[in-house]
């Protein structure tokens, strides 16, 4: 696994011209996130209405990886309805987490599955799900529940 | 200019003469976090196994005096190694271990009504420093909570020296815990001008030397502290071994933080009593074949010659310094100069996340750390989140620096 394959070009574009970024209002939940092994930091807030993803806005601090992340998933989860935003959530922590040998669903992903390197790399996984843990975390308290 | 015969020293380093990353030669930098070892240290941990294993202190069978012999003379050499008594020095599992063993020593005589110089009272200040790695940090905030202690530091300028504010020093001060050689700035501390000032209102002097005792002649009667904390596998020797030295008359006054076998002189059912100092503070049975892992270790650096190291990552520092300020985009954090300096280069680059420029270089087959080193607080002093970490050793020479540098320009120019 090279580096060219961990920084795919829709990473690059997306760490160089982050969709999404910024805090605004209104929001019905907000969290902040910290990766401890890097200091990378996360504000992440959620606007959910009538079970759809009105708008998640963020201020971050973080690698290419952690930035292009939240960044995607800005676009792949904004305006969808919660029970599709979840299998999205799911296959992509399940791509990540899954040490290179994870096929990557595109269908479900879109352009998620350009972190499909960064399983190969345990060092970065945290770097690529610190913004969806947030968004995960956020949701659910929007929801009135507990980030589990 | 080479001080060190590195190409012969490089032949006692086993994991240098593998690849990395495909057909990359291994360009290891990241000794500050832990260094690789010599045939020598993983060969007397094998002997160690092979012929003498058995538990120490305990047992009168042949193999345990053998065992026991080699964990004594371990402590012995490391003593000879930093200009101590033998008894004086405590192996714990690592720095970590032995500065929470200070540090509990005042919270549980703080508690239990033990020795006064151990007794902290609501008023009492523990001053620190911002430049401490979280390990002669955290648990000095630890203590402060326990026995309503204040605590206080010493800040950090903007060339990344420690600003030795003298008010700070008051009669209200009882520690003083302070890093010998920063991990993320490579400064170099004033060790025993500090313990002068501390011991002029009777302050107890704590020393983090993780990052100093690998590097340089460490003697602790110059250095003139009362406690001295620092890791073997920093210095050649394995892992799961440490050393706290302390001076004879506190140590002999000092609570065991842990408690159970091995530290004790008597035990009733409702009481007990404990053995004098060093064995008061190794309960349980011990990392032997460590102990004597970090005995070879010690031997080897001797032979070598601890001076002869310095002067060459001083030279190699000084070469990576002045490559990298020829690096658009790069800013060290930390001293620009060789004064009172150790081998720790820190940077940030304009544009580039430490954590995407230490991928970069390891695709290059260059092994860095990047992060806050355990040292967050320096890292907020300076705005940073993180900083990309270079470290060197005696197996470290100028086309390893070269590799390094090389290796940052990959970096700018993929994320230009």
């Amino acid at each position: 696994m090279n580096m060219e394959t961990l920084y795919q070009e829709i990473i690059l574009d997306h760490y160089r011209h982050p969709r999404g970024k910024g805090l605004r209002e209104p929001f019905e939940a907000e969290v902040h996130h910290v990766n401890p092994s890097c200091g990378d930091e996360i504000t992440l807030r959620v606007q959910v209405d009538e079970g759809v993803i009105q708008d998640i806005s963020y201020d971050a601090t973080g690698c290419s990886i952690s930035q292009a992340a939240t960044s995607v998933m800005y676009e792949q989860l904004v305006g969808q309805p919660l029970d599709q935003v979840w299998p999205v959530v799911e296959e992509f922590v399940r791509l990540i987490e899954g040490r290179g040998k994870v096929e990557p669903n595109e269908d479900v992903l879109g352009d998620g599955i350009a972190f499909a390197g960064v399983a190969s790399f345990p060092a970065r996984v945290k770097c690529a799900l610190l913004g969806w843990m947030a968004f995960k975390d956020a949701t659910l308290q929007a929801l009135g529940k507990d980030f589990t | 200019m080479t001080l060190l015969d590195v190409d012969t020293l490089r032949k006692d380093f086993p994991i240098l003469e593998r690849s990395v990353r495909g057909d990359r030669r291994l360009v290891y930098l990241d000794s500050g976090a832990t260094s690789q070892k010599p045939y020598a240290v993983l060969n007397a941990e094998r002997d160690f196994y092979e012929l003498h294993n058995a538990a120490v202190h305990r047992g009168n069978h042949q193999l345990a005096e053998e065992a026991t012999d080699a964990y004594e003379q371990a402590r012995a050499t490391v003593a000879g190694f930093i200009g101590a008594a033998a008894d004086e020095v405590v192996f714990t599992r690592n720095a970590t271990e032995a500065l929470n063993m200070v540090a509990y020593a005042f919270s549980n005589a703080t508690l239990d009504g033990g020795p006064d110089r151990f007794t902290l009272r609501p008023g009492d200040e523990i001053l620190i420093t911002e430049m401490e790695h979280h390990a002669n940090l955290v648990p000095w905030q630890q203590v402060a909570k326990r026995t309503g202690a204040t605590l206080r530091w010493f800040g950090v300028t903007d060339d990344g020296r420690l600003d030795l504010d003298p008010d700070l020093i008051t009669e209200r001060t009882r520690i003083v815990a302070v890093t010998h050689q920063s991990n993320v700035l490579g400064t170099i501390n004033p060790i025993a001008r500090i313990a002068q000032m501390a011991h002029a209102v009777g302050a107890i002097v704590v020393v983090d030397a993780c990052q100093s005792v690998p590097h340089m002649a460490v003697d602790v009667g110059d250095l003139g502290a009362d406690f001295v904390a620092f890791s073997g596998h920093k210095m050649l020797g394995p892992t799961g071994i440490g050393c706290l030295w302390g001076r004879a008359d506190l140590l002999a006054e000092m609570p065991p933080m842990l408690t159970g076998g091995s530290m004790i002189e008597q035990v009733f059912m409702d009481h007990s009593t404990f053995a004098p100092p060093p064995q008061r503070f190794e309960a349980g049975v011990p990392n032997i074949a460590q102990a004597v892992g970090l005995d070879a270790a010690c031997r080897y650096l001797d032979a070598v010659g601890l001076q002869a190291i310095h002067d060459h990552e001083v030279h190699l520092t000084g070469l990576a310094i002045e490559g990298l300020n020829d690096i658009a985009g790069i800013r060290i954090i930390g001293p620009a100069d060789l004064v009172d300096r150790g081998a720790a280069v820190s940077f940030v680059a304009d544009g580039v996340h430490p954590h995407d420029l230490g991928q970069v270089l390891d695709d290059s087959g260059v092994a860095v750390r990047v992060g806050h080193h355990c040292a967050w607080p320096l890292h907020r002093r300076f705005s940073i989140p993180a900083t990309t970490r270079a470290s060197f050793y005696l197996y470290n020479d100028e086309d390893d620096v070269a590799d390094l540098l090389a290796g940052t320009r990959r970096a700018l120019e993929f994320f230009a």
